[in-house]
């Protein structure tokens, strides 16, 4: 993303709007916009109204306005002339793009957003099947950013501590050894909004497996948001609860699958993953 | 698409705050999902939502691409558009989400919502206890659930609780912090109302899950000089 000069007229709306911080008002007067923290998330192009003026208008309008002992301020909601404009993006920095820009799909997987849709499918997928918990920990969120070399820090960790990585997910897509935990060299000063790392582990294992959570999130220059699945039983309840509340965390909201889903293309198989007993 | 497990705040700032989103999976039930994400949307609108999501270019709050000085300043501003319109752009694989503000129309719409069997994949996002109490009363069980444990790392990154209470309605992270912080500055200076603050922040969630009442509750909050809760 850059800020066009010849446009510009310096009235610092974009200024912020960008999540990462990545725009500032320079000597010139003109928003500018710092390229390599910029995360190409479009905030700042798509989120703002914009009026199309012609910037030499508002500049002499602001002049007279100043006589006057009054000053130009447009809705905060507006870029008064349309200055900020998208660049073409290439690879690596497209990912930028992809793990930032909600509306943007992965090409690697062709899906939008940071990972995939988790166990909001869970009826019709069985990602998070009986006797398993599900892991999403989100890098960078809230709003604060990563760069993917933290991100490589954890994967590896988690690697090591033998975890299943989701693999339809985005950052699973990124590693050149899976197994391993590995990450390609030449993406790892990439920076993005956030992306989530998705696993499974036997629920058995959760404590443990949070404990490296938590300590990789000591390690890495970000935050990270963790979130933990599991599958209910017959009676609406989940034997993760008692786990996570057995290892001191206090919990309270949280994505519930109502398991209302079902198979209805016509070639779709008969639903092979539904549990039995109790549930619609 | 939808991004909301994180939302910030104490058990009883989430009690104006409940989501409820359907999704279609490829392959699986995607085939005339759109008509369906439709009807979803439409039986949400009977239950009064305050936003609605699942339109390929955004919420139900957006911004315009052109204004002009008669609209900006001498007209009333739209600040959002047509549940219709939204409607329209649904694309396939299917997906639409509601956002309600009470707890009766939430557990009304969860039960409409079983009845309409459409087939689509349907999750709450909500306090845990208030969507199995809601499910229960709608004859069902829930299937799986995905607990939020909050947030680890350089938390000395992040916003006081107040501003993060507003930005992690939108869970792509699209309203800084900064600009929240400028919200509540104008509010409190009586620049702008706390519900036009709230509108123009949910503009830039274009899932349209950003709950521009609660973020009018928390902002009045701010203009009445209530302490902003601890921040992580």
């Amino acid at each position: 993303m850059h800020i066009d000069k010849g446009k510009c007229v310096g009235c610092a709306n974009c200024v912020p709007v960008c999540p990462m911080g990545a725009i500032h008002v320079g000597a010139d007067g003109r928003a500018t916009v710092v390229v390599d923290e910029c995360v190409e998330c479009f905030t700042c192009y798509r989120g703002l109204s914009t009026e199309h003026l012609p910037g030499s208008l508002i500049r002499v309008l602001r002049r007279l306005l100043k006589l006057a002992r009054l000053r130009f301020e447009p809705d905060p909601d507006v870029c008064p002339t349309a200055a900020i404009t998208p660049d073409e993006l290439r690879w690596p920095r497209t990912l930028r793009r992809e793990f930032s820009d909600p509306l943007e799909r992965h090409s690697s997987t062709g899906m939008g957003g940071r990972g995939t849709a988790e166990v909001k499918t869970n009826e019709l997928t069985n990602r998070v099947g009986e006797g398993l918990a599900g892991f999403v920990v989100e890098f960078g969120r809230p709003g604060v950013g990563v760069r993917l070399h933290d991100v490589a820090v954890a994967t590896k960790e988690l690697a090591r501590a033998g975890v299943t990585f989701e693999t339809e997910n985005p950052v699973t897509y990124l590693m050149s050894d899976v197994s391993a935990g590995q990450l390609r060299p030449e993406i790892l000063n990439e920076k993005i909004m956030s992306c989530i790392v998705e696993f499974r582990v036997e629920l058995e294992r959760v404590p443990d497996v949070l404990r490296v959570v938590e300590d990789v999130s000591c390690r890495v220059d970000t935050t990270v948001a963790v979130g933990v699945s599991a599958r209910c039983d017959a009676h609406g309840e989940d034997p993760l609860k008692d786990v996570l509340a057995g290892q001191g965390y206090k919990f309270h909201r949280g994505k519930v699958n109502l398991g209302l889903g079902r198979r209805s293309n016509p070639a779709a198989e008969p639903t092979a993953t539904s549990r039995t007993g109790g549930h619609p | 698409m939808t991004n909301t497990l994180h939302r910030y705040g104490s058990p009883e700032s989430a009690a104006d705050d409940y989501i409820v989103f359907v999704m279609a999976t490829k392959g699986v039930n995607d085939e005339g999902s759109e008509a369906k994400a439709r009807e979803f949307l439409k039986v949400a609108l009977e239950y009064r939502p305050v936003n609605l999501g699942g339109g390929s270019q955004g919420g139900l709050y957006r911004p315009t691409s052109r204004l002009n000085p008669f609209i900006a300043y001498f007209t009333s501003r739209r600040h959002a558009i047509s549940p219709r319109v939204l409607m329209q752009e649904i694309e396939a694989p299917g997906h639409a989400a509601a956002v309600f503000d009470n707890r009766e129309a939430f557990e009304e719409f969860v039960a409409a919502v079983k009845k309409m069997d459409l087939g689509l994949s349907v999750n709450a996002s909500a306090l845990v206890e208030d969507t199995r109490c809601a499910c229960r009363k709608a004859g069902f069980q829930p299937h799986s659930v995905e607990y939020s444990l909050g947030f680890r790392g350089r938390t000395d990154r992040l916003p006081d609780g107040r501003v993060l209470e507003l930005t992690t309605m939108c869970g792509h992270g699209m309203v800084s912090a900064s600009y929240a912080q400028k919200m509540i500055l104008m509010v409190k200076e009586g620049r702008v109302t706390p519900e036009r603050a709230s509108q123009y922040m949910a503009k830039f969630c274009s899932c349209g899950v950003f709950n521009p009442s609660r973020a009018t509750r928390v902002l009045k909050e701010a203009q009445q000089g209530v302490p902003a809760p601890l921040g992580v």
